[in-house]
């Protein structure tokens, strides 16, 4: 029974059992006609690619929410230039939201593209350390719309993690849409079966968000993907004329603090609503390095800081 | 299947849509409905946000049930004592408000086509509020929602560029699967500081409106960051009756009153082959 997938309709009979693609249970499966045609059951042709691609990378943060626009994307690209600050440390962002690209916005990079080789792509680089990769360095025009199903969207990310030439990572930080479905699912399968992957949760003190923050947490146990700890963001509004401080998302549910309290896991930063963020964000510029006495700038270095020490204690491991 | 009526019981159909998360589709698809019944009609929303259904908790509905009929049709919740809010959304069907909804897209979209035929409607107009992005959700929604009213969509931004940007990328979608599109509604416009009063724009300003003015389409209007409105949503409550007086209920006033302004009844959608 061990080849049933965990995402399979109920009573699949294995990807490997004889009735593969014949039960009933298979009928309107999207993976039938594979299964019946006996090539599941055959091992993935690419995972060796990606594996041995994953294996150059020392450390895999996967930013996740259930919920959208609580800023994955903003703390995916600040945290990877706090991370970048360290001119060794070599970084790069995925952005795996197929239908939502906004890293190339958020770092500037909107209009590049991407140089195919025989040996695959080459990501864009935004300094000497830090390179970033987007499905919107594939498309024309920032008006394309990518209206595609699940399996299109699984297949690119494989594309992502199996053919973009990052050299020496130390740290992979990538990017995800809202949800718990297939972009999840696919980047997770390939990321387990690999080395030091772990995810940071970032939510609104809204119960609005956290009420999808926490199925994103159920996700995560469900396909044991380790949880470095929960980030809330925009916790505080301090207003830049009179410098006081206001709360603009009021929680009724105690907050990021009580989902850490409840779930186990840990609230590792809490990053104030800066509006100067969210314009270094519009015009991709590097906020911390424009404002680095902020107090938003102290708080991204501090995370930086702290899945640095999450990764020294919990990895890398070696499968 | 295929003889199963979509949204049997439903007047029009007006589609919250927006590429980005977070910018306040399930809010505004709850202050218009609140605002429509107000205005004296029969208000249903559909929440097809699958994997985030936040509908519920907006509406203080979290723990209630769908009932089913004798022949099988799912009766909405009633939000109001007088029947005229009502809503259906995966919420309802979950265990805990921790349980999650790993599916992938056939799974979903199996999901949405029952939510779309076996919900036993009786509204004037039903609102669709949709999940993020231009995927699985919302090919399903326009393959199957042919053959019902649809007045349109509202787009719903935030003034920042990078919202704007996946807005540009919903409205391709909106014209290549010709959904007529109502307007672009500017949420989280500026923030009133409570202490020196000074208008931040927390999240820039006026993008919306520039990029309703490119791209030829209605502005309906700009709503700013309201904590009050937050705060209802976060409680359940009705802001619309709470602050009745207050200027946001009145843009939404008038917002809603655009939507439904036209007097020509849209004609059924024309059957489109599945893509």
């Amino acid at each position: 029974m061990s080849s049933v997938p965990e995402n399979a309709p109920e009573h699949c009979p294995g990807t490997d059992s004889s009735n593969a693609g014949q039960a009933s249970a298979c009928a309107g499966c999207p993976n039938q006609q594979i299964c019946a045609s006996g090539a599941a059951a055959a091992p993935d042709p690419d995972l060796a690619a990606i594996l041995a691609r994953l294996a150059t990378i020392k450390h895999k943060l996967v930013v996740l929410s259930g919920k959208g626009g609580v800023g994955k994307t903003t703390v995916s690209a600040m945290l990877a230039r706090a991370l970048a600050a360290q001119p060794l440390t070599q970084v790069g962002v995925l952005d795996v939201d197929v239908c939502g690209p906004s890293q190339p916005r958020v770092t500037g990079t909107v209009g590049n593209a991407v140089h195919t080789s025989a040996s695959g792509w080459s990501p864009v680089y935004i300094e000497d350390n830090l390179a970033v990769m987007s499905i919107g360095f594939l498309l024309e025009s920032l008006e394309d719309a990518v209206m595609w199903r699940g399996p299109n969207k699984n297949g690119l990310i494989k594309r992502f993690l199996k053919d973009v030439e990052w050299e020496g990572l130390d740290y992979l930080v990538i990017d995800t849409p809202p949800g718990t479905s297939d972009e999840h699912l696919t980047l997770a399968h390939y990321l387990l079966q690999g080395n030091a992957a772990a995810a940071v949760v970032v939510t609104t003190p809204q119960e609005v968000s956290l009420l999808d923050v926490r199925k994103e947490i159920t996700f995560c146990e469900r396909v044991k993907l380790p949880m470095a700890g929960i980030v809330e963001n925009m916790t505080m509004f301090v207003c830049p004329k009179c410098k006081g401080e206001s709360v603009v998302f009021p929680s009724a549910t105690g907050g990021a603090a009580s989902l850490a309290a409840e779930s186990g896991v840990p609230l590792i930063a809490r990053l104030p609503l800066d509006p100067l963020v969210a314009r270094a964000c519009d015009e991709g510029t590097n906020f911390l390095l424009d404002h680095p006495d902020s107090p938003a700038a102290r708080a991204y270095l501090d995370l930086a800081q702290k899945i640095k020490e999450y990764f020294s204690t919990n990895g890398p491991f070696v499968s | 299947m295929s003889t199963e009526t979509v949204l049997n019981g439903v007047g029009e159909t007006i589609v919250v849509l927006s590429g980005k998360g977070g910018v306040g589709k399930s809010t505004t698809t709850v202050q218009l409905a609140f605002t429509l019944r107000a205005l004296g009609y029969k208000v249903g929303i559909l929440d097809v946000d699958l994997c985030g259904p936040s509908i519920p908790r907006m509406l203080g509905v979290e723990d209630q049930d769908v009932l089913t009929t004798p022949n099988g049709k799912w009766i909405p919740v009633m939000v109001d004592s007088e029947k005229k809010l009502s809503v259906v959304s995966i919420a309802f069907f979950l265990n805990s408000k921790k349980d999650a909804v790993i599916w992938r897209g056939p799974k979903k979209n199996a999901m949405i086509k029952q939510l779309l035929t076996t919900v036993a409607w009786d509204v004037d107009y039903l609102l669709i509020d949709t999940p993020p992005g231009t995927s699985d959700e919302h090919l399903s929604v326009m393959e199957n929602i042919r053959g019902a009213r649809v007045r349109g969509a509202v787009l719903v931004t935030t003034p920042q560029l990078l919202s704007v940007d996946d807005v540009t990328r919903e409205l391709t979608f909106c014209q290549k699967t010709q959904l007529n599109v109502l307007g672009v509604l500017e949420n989280m416009a500026g923030y009133v500081c409570p202490h020196c009063s000074e208008c931040s724009n927390i999240l820039a300003w006026g993008g919306g409106e520039s990029f309703a003015a490119k791209s030829s389409l209605p502005f309906l209007g700009r709503v700013p960051i309201e904590p009050n409105l937050c705060q209802c949503a976060e409680t359940g409550q009705n802001f619309m009756e709470k602050f009745a007086s207050s200027p946001i209920a009145d843009i939404y006033k008038s917002i809603a009153t655009k939507l439904i302004a036209t007097s020509s009844v849209p004609e059924a959608m024309e059957p489109q082959e599945g893509r």
